[in-house]
């Protein structure tokens, strides 16, 4: 008999604006009026969108509308009834994707990210306790990013600092390190979330011509991004701090920290600032969140890797509303027993983000 | 758990295109009517959960070789809201060579109101009329 559980943290809740008018409070005249004539261009080149559609509305699940009208993710009290309630949420971290980081005007880009920031304190945060909210920087310019995490430290509305998986160099870069800085200072994790605008493709092959193909890469992103955070020595720099990636897979974590581990052991001049070989700067830094959990034929194989990566580094996220949402109930499809469980679904969570 | 009969609703109220939910003995099942012919889905798609009443009727897009398409079975496939996985409206059953899971079919038929008075019928929130005939779903 499995149990039940309640209080589950969710660590990939997705809400969204009805439109970008409900940033207005927090906005100047100035940026309102620059969105509205001039908009809020991102490093999509030939298109103000995605490049890809993406299968279903808003990128979000047909039956997570709210009744009182306006997209998937943008009614507090529909989210409350359908999610929380509804899958037994305890605890949930915000990501918003609302267009802002990567936005190619930086000045534009903090504006929009520190409404974004104050959006969600105020209109999420402070109206469900169970809800907690990402710091949400313009990370193309670091230093706004450090004094964005800086205004809000201590801040407890806030538990993580959100950049996305595709930035314009790799995540390790030394143009980034203010952005770990103040997050190591401020003691809160840095979330690296699949998507975003680098005008870079998906892929390190080329522009693909499919949204599955980007779906896929998002794994290849992140692989990319986590061997560019633990080469470049951020892991050296800053040993507390803690990374979380998010909806970009787990189950090539282990074929990658071998081949990181063989190739340093042969390489190691090249990169004399790494004391630790690189699987153990990834299994003391770094965390992962489960959706959307790969679904091998035989379910018992991914038993295999939590085993291996640990129990104690994987997080439940159901990416609600999103399309590709995971069931908490569903999703674990492979005997565990309930400590394991208890820490995927809770205890994990709590412990990174220190709630 | 035995069969019973249930009226769903008079033809008449249920229309070509259109679907509805309904519960019966604690089931969510979601009937479709497919240009004049009915068809019945568990509302829980096998892959994760999803409610199917609430996905796309769409259709099939069948590919014999790369390069060479075929759009068929327009109004006959649901696709899930959540992942997006499709199934045929008449018989559950996936187009997609690695799915196995089929949604689960239940069988529906047409009925006069004349026969229906008669029967060993569920019907207790649809007054059944001899001159009209009636979607029966058997779960």
């Amino acid at each position: 008999m499995i149990e039940k559980l309640t209080g589950i943290a969710d660590c990939d809740i997705h809400p969204a604006v009805r439109s970008m008018a409900d940033l207005e409070p927090w906005l100047s005249t100035r940026w309102i009026e620059h969105f509205k004539t001039y908009g809020a261009l991102r490093n999509t080149h030939y298109v103000t969108g995605a490049p890809y559609h993406k299968s279903q509305p808003n990128a979000s699940r047909r039956d997570a509308y709210p009744p009182e009208g306006g997209p998937q993710g943008s009614s507090l009290e529909f989210m409350r009834t359908q999610h929380l309630d509804g899958n037994g949420i305890g605890f949930g971290v915000l990501n918003p994707l609302v267009a802002s980081q990567g936005v190619r005007n930086l000045e534009h880009s903090a504006a929009l990210c520190r409404a974004i920031n104050h959006w969600q304190a105020e209109m999420w945060v402070a109206k469900e306790p169970r809800l907690k909210a990402s710091i949400v920087v313009p990370y193309e310019d670091p230093e706004a990013s450090a004094e964005e995490i800086s205004h809000w430290a201590g801040n407890r509305a806030f538990v993580q600092v959100l950049l996305l998986s595709r930035t314009s160099f790799p995540p390790g870069n030394k143009r980034y390190w203010p952005i770990y800085g103040a997050a190591a200072e401020a003691g809160l994790p840095v979330g690296i979330h699949a998507f975003g605008n680098s005008g870079w493709p998906a892929t390190s092959s080329g522009w693909p011509s499919f949204y599955m193909e980007e779906m896929v890469g998002h794994a290849q992103t992140s692989q990319s991004g986590l061997v560019s955070l633990v080469v470049e020595g951020v892991f050296e720099r800053w040993p507390s701090l803690k990374v979380v990636l998010v909806e970009s897979g787990f189950t090539w974590a282990p074929s990658l920290m071998w081949r990181l581990d063989r190739n340093w052991k042969i390489l190691r001049s090249e990169v004399p600032q790494l004391t630790l070989s690189p699987s153990e700067y990834i299994r003391r830094n770094v965390w992962w969140t489960s959706q959307p959990l790969d679904e091998p034929e035989n379910k018992r194989l991914l038993a295999d890797i939590f085993a291996w990566l640990g129990w104690d580094r994987i997080m439940f996220s159901s990416d609600y509303p999103h399309w590709d949402f995971d069931d908490p109930t569903r999703v674990i499809a492979f005997p565990a027993s309930d400590e394991d469980r208890r820490k995927f679904f809770i205890g994990n969570a709590h412990g990174v983000y220190g709630v | 758990m035995s069969v019973a009969k249930y009226v769903i609703a008079a033809t008449a109220d249920f229309p070509a295109g259109t679907r509805r939910l309904v519960e019966v003995d604690g089931r969510a099942i979601v009937v479709f009517n497919v240009r004049g012919e009915y068809f019945a889905l568990l509302n829980r798609c096998p892959h994760n959960g999803g409610s199917l009443a609430e996905g796309v009727v769409t259709g099939l897009v069948q590919s014999a070789a790369p390069g060479a398409y075929q759009y068929t079975r327009q109004g006959e496939i649901i696709r899930c809201p959540w992942h997006g996985w499709e199934f045929d409206i008449k018989t559950g059953k996936s187009f997609c060579s690695a799915i196995r899971a089929r949604a689960r079919p239940f069988p529906v038929h047409v009925e006069d109101g004349g026969a229906l008075v008669e029967g060993p019928y569920r019907a207790e929130t649809i007054p059944v009329h001899i001159e009209d005939a009636y979607v029966v779903l058997e779960a």
